[in-house]
C-alpha cells in the first residue's frame, strides 16, 4: 500500500516537474519568437522557389488567381505624357488600374480629386478605392506616373502573405523615429491595412488633413504616421539576397552609381532580378522597359518559373 | 529559420559575390575576353539559377560567331571596356581593331590613318586580317561598333538554318543604290565564311574599289559584284531584327514620315507598334553606355 502510493507520488512529482519545464520552455520559445518576429517585420522577404514547388500544381494555379491587385495612380495635368506612357504600358497588368487626378483632363479619363494637395489626393483616393473595391481586390498598389512597375513580380512577392494581415510595403526610408514607405518606389497596402486606414481617416487627431504646422510634411510620411496609429508598420520588401525590390531610382541611375562605386560588380551590385518598381523613367523609357521585360527574348534561354501570372484580358503591349 | 534571421541581424546585407560564370569554359581559349582589373558587368544570364541552358549550349557549339570592332583610337579607352564586359562575352571570339596599337587593351593594329573617311579602308584591312588569321575559327564574322548592343543567342538562332559555306551576308537591308540592297553599317552586319573569302578575293582580282566615303554602301556593292547574297534577317513574322537606332526610336511614334529612314528600308517596315522583333539581334545605342545593361536586366 505504502510503496504503491510512494511510486504514485513520485509519478505525480515527475509529471509536474516535466509539465513545468515544458511550459517554461514553451514560453521562452514564444517569447523569443515574438522578438524575432518583431525584427522580421521590418524586412520582408520574397518567397523561396522550393517552397512554392512543394505546393501542388492545381493549388498553385488557384494561388496565382487569388491575387487581385488594384492600382491607384495619382496624376496631375502636368504629368500628361507620363500618364499616357503609364496607361499604355505597365498598368495594363494590374487587375484594375485607375487614375486619380487633381483635376479633370480632357484627354484621359480619371477620377477627379478636386485638389492638388498630394496628401489630400492620397486620402481621397484610398477612401474611394476602399469604399468601392474592398470586396473585389485584396492588394492595393499606389504609384506616381514616374514609376514603372512589374505587377507579376509584385504578385510573386506577395505569394505567401495573407492580405487579412496589415501589410504596408515598399522601399522604406527612416526619418528619425518614423519608418515610412517612399511614394517614389510605390506603396503596397493589404486590404486589412486599407480597412484600418479608412477607419482613421475621419479622426483628425490621428490622421489630420493638414500635417505639419510650420512646413508641409510629404504625403508618404503622413500616411505612415496615420497607419502607425492603426498598428500598421512599414516593411522594406527584399528578395532572397537582401536587395530592394521596390526602387526609387531608375535602372540607368543604378548602373551609373554602380559603375562608380563598385566597378567590379556592376550588375550584381545593382538591382534585384525580381524588381517590382523603378522610378524616374521618361515616357520613352517606359516603352523600352515594357519591350525589354515582356517581349524581348534571347533564344534558347528557358526560365522555369514556378508560377505564371497572366495579365488581364485585353492587355496588349506585352 | 531562426538562425537565418539571427544571422541576418548581425551581418550586413551585402549582395552575394558572383558564382562561376558558366561561359568561363568557353572563353578559356579567348585571351581577349578575360579582363582583369576592368569594369566587370558580368551580366551573363547563366548565373540565373533557374535557367535551363541546354539549347544555348548546343547552339554555342554549333554556330561560331566572331565579333570584331573597328574603333577610333580616341574612343578605345572610353567605350571599349564597357562593351567588352557586356554582350560580347557571348561571341565565340572577340577582336578589337584600331588604326594604331593600344597598350592598355589587346587591339589589332590595322596600320591605317585615323578618321571616319578611312573607315572603308580599315574595314578592308580588317577583313583581310581575319581571313589571314581567323578564317577557320568561325562560321560568321560580325562587324560591330562601340555603340551596338547585340543579343548573340538570337543571331545564332538566325544562322542555325544557313550553311557558312554559302556566300551570304546579313544586316538591316537598305535599298538605294544596290539592287539587292546593302547592309546598314549602323545596325552592324555579318558575313558568312564564304562571303569573307569572296570579299578578300575581290581585291586580288581588282573587282571592288579600295576607297569610298560610305563604308556600308561600298561593301554592299562589293557583295553584289562577288555574288554574295543579301540575306533576309527578319523574324518569322516579318519584323526586322537589326536596328540602326536606339530602341526608343523604333518603339515609340516619333520619327517623322519624311525621315530618310522610311525610304531606305529594303523591306516594308512595320511602322510604330510594336515595331521591334521579339528576337532582336542588334540595336544601336547612342553613346549611352548605361543603356546596355538596362536591356540586359530587362530580361526576366
Amino acid at each position: 500500500m505504502l510503496s504503491e502510493s510512494n511510486s504514485f507520488l513520485k509519478g505525480v512529482m515527475l509529471g509536474s516537474i516535466f509539465c513545468a519545464l515544458i511550459t517554461m520552455l514553451g514560453h521562452v520559445r514564444i517569447g523569443h519568437g515574438n522578438r524575432m518576429h518583431h525584427h522580421e517585420h521590418h524586412h520582408l522577404q520574397a518567397p523561396n522557389k522550393e517552397d512554392i514547388l512543394k505546393i501542388s500544381e492545381n493549388e498553385r494555379m488557384e494561388l496565382s488567381k487569388s491575387f487581385r491587385v488594384y492600382c491607384i495612380i495619382l496624376v496631375k495635368p502636368k504629368d500628361v505624357s507620363l500618364w499616357a506612357a503609364v496607361k499604355e504600358t505597365w498598368t495594363k497588368h494590374c487587375d484594375k488600374a485607375e487614375f486619380f487626378s487633381s483635376e479633370n483632363v480632357k484627354v484621359f479619363e480619371s477620377i477627379n480629386m478636386e485638389t492638388d494637395d498630394m496628401w489630400l489626393m492620397m486620402r481621397k483616393a484610398y477612401k474611394y478605392a476602399f469604399d468601392k473595391y474592398r470586396d473585389q481586390y485584396n492588394w492595393f498598389f499606389l504609384a506616381r506616373p514616374t514609376t514603372f512597375a512589374i505587377i507579376e513580380n509584385l504578385k510573386y512577392f506577395l505569394l505567401k502573405k495573407d492580405p487579412s494581415q496589415p501589410f504596408y510595403l515598399g522601399h522604406t526610408i527612416k526619418s528619425g523615429d518614423l519608418e515610412y514607405v517612399g511614394v517614389e518606389g510605390g506603396i503596397v497596402l493589404s486590404v486589412e491595412s486599407m480597412k484600418r486606414l479608412n477607419s482613421l481617416l475621419n479622426i483628425p487627431e490621428k490622421c489630420p488633413e493638414q500635417g505639419g504646422m510650420i512646413w508641409k510634411i510629404p504625403e508618404d510620411k503622413q500616411l505612415a504616421v496615420c497607419l502607425k496609429y492603426a498598428g500598421v508598420f512599414a516593411e522594406n520588401a527584399e528578395d532572397a539576397d537582401g536587395k530592394d525590390i521596390f526602387n526609387a531610382k531608375s535602372v540607368g541611375l543604378f548602373i551609373k552609381e554602380a559603375m562608380t562605386n563598385h566597378p567590379n560588380q556592376v550588375v550584381e551590385g545593382c538591382c534585384s532580378d525580381m524588381a517590382v518598381t523603378f522610378n524616374g523613367l521618361t515616357p520613352n523609357q517606359m516603352h523600352v522597359m515594357m519591350y525589354g521585360v515582356y517581349r524581348l527574348r534571347a533564344f534558347g534561354h528557358v526560365f522555369n518559373d514556378a508560377l505564371v501570372f497572366l495579365p488581364p484580358n485585353g492587355s496588349d503591349n506585352d | 529559420q531562426l538562425f537565418r534571421i539571427l544571422l541576418g541581424e548581425l551581418s550586413d546585407t551585402q549582395p552575394k559575390i558572383l558564382h562561376n560564370d558558366l561561359h568561363a569554359k568557353h572563353s578559356d581559349d579567348n585571351g581577349e575576353n578575360h579582363l582583369e582589373g576592368q569594369m566587370n558587368f558580368n551580366a551573363d544570364t547563366s548565373k540565373n539559377k533557374d535557367e535551363n541552358t541546354e539549347v544555348t549550349e548546343l547552339l554555342y557549339q554549333k554556330v561560331k560567331i566572331l565579333c570584331f570592332f573597328i574603333i577610333g583610337s580616341q574612343n578605345l579607352e572610353k567605350m571599349g571596356k564597357h562593351v567588352k564586359a557586356i554582350w560580347v562575352q557571348s561571341c565565340t571570339k572577340v577582336l578589337f581593331m584600331s588604326s594604331k596599337e593600344n597598350k592598355d587593351s589587346p587591339t589589332v593594329e590595322l596600320k591605317t590613318k585615323e578618321g571616319r573617311d578611312q573607315l572603308y579602308w580599315k574595314t578592308i584591312k580588317a577583313f583581310h586580317y581575319l581571313h589571314h588569321h581567323y578564317l577557320e575559327d568561325a562560321d560568321y564574322f560580325m562587324k560591330v561598333d562601340n555603340n551596338i548592343y547585340a543579343v548573340v543567342d538570337n543571331l545564332r538562332w538566325l544562322f542555325s538554318k544557313y550553311d557558312p559555306k554559302e556566300p551570304i551576308c546579313f544586316g538591316r537591308g537598305f535599298k538605294p543604290y544596290v539592287k539587292q540592297g546593302y547592309m546598314s553599317g549602323g545596325a552592324g552586319y555579318v558575313l558568312s565564311k564564304e562571303a569573307l573569302k569572296r570579299f578578300v578575293d575581290a581585291f586580288k582580282t581588282d573587282k571592288c574599289t579600295y576607297s569610298s566615303s560610305m563604308e556600308d554602301l561600298a561593301l554592299g556593292r562589293c557583295m553584289e559584284i562577288m555574288n554574295v547574297e543579301a540575306g533576309d534577317s527578319r523574324d518569322t513574322i516579318g519584323k526586322e531584327t537589326f536596328h540602326p537606332f536606339v530602341p526608343e526610336c523604333h518603339l515609340v511614334k516619333g520619327l517623322p514620315t519624311t525621315f530618310w529612314y522610311w525610304n531606305y528600308n529594303y523591306y516594308p517596315p512595320v511602322r510604330y507598334q510594336p515595331a521591334l522583333s521579339e528576337n532582336i539581334l542588334k540595336e544601336i545605342s547612342q553613346v549611352n553606355k548605361n543603356e546596355d545593361p538596362k536591356v540586359k536586366l530587362g530580361n526576366p
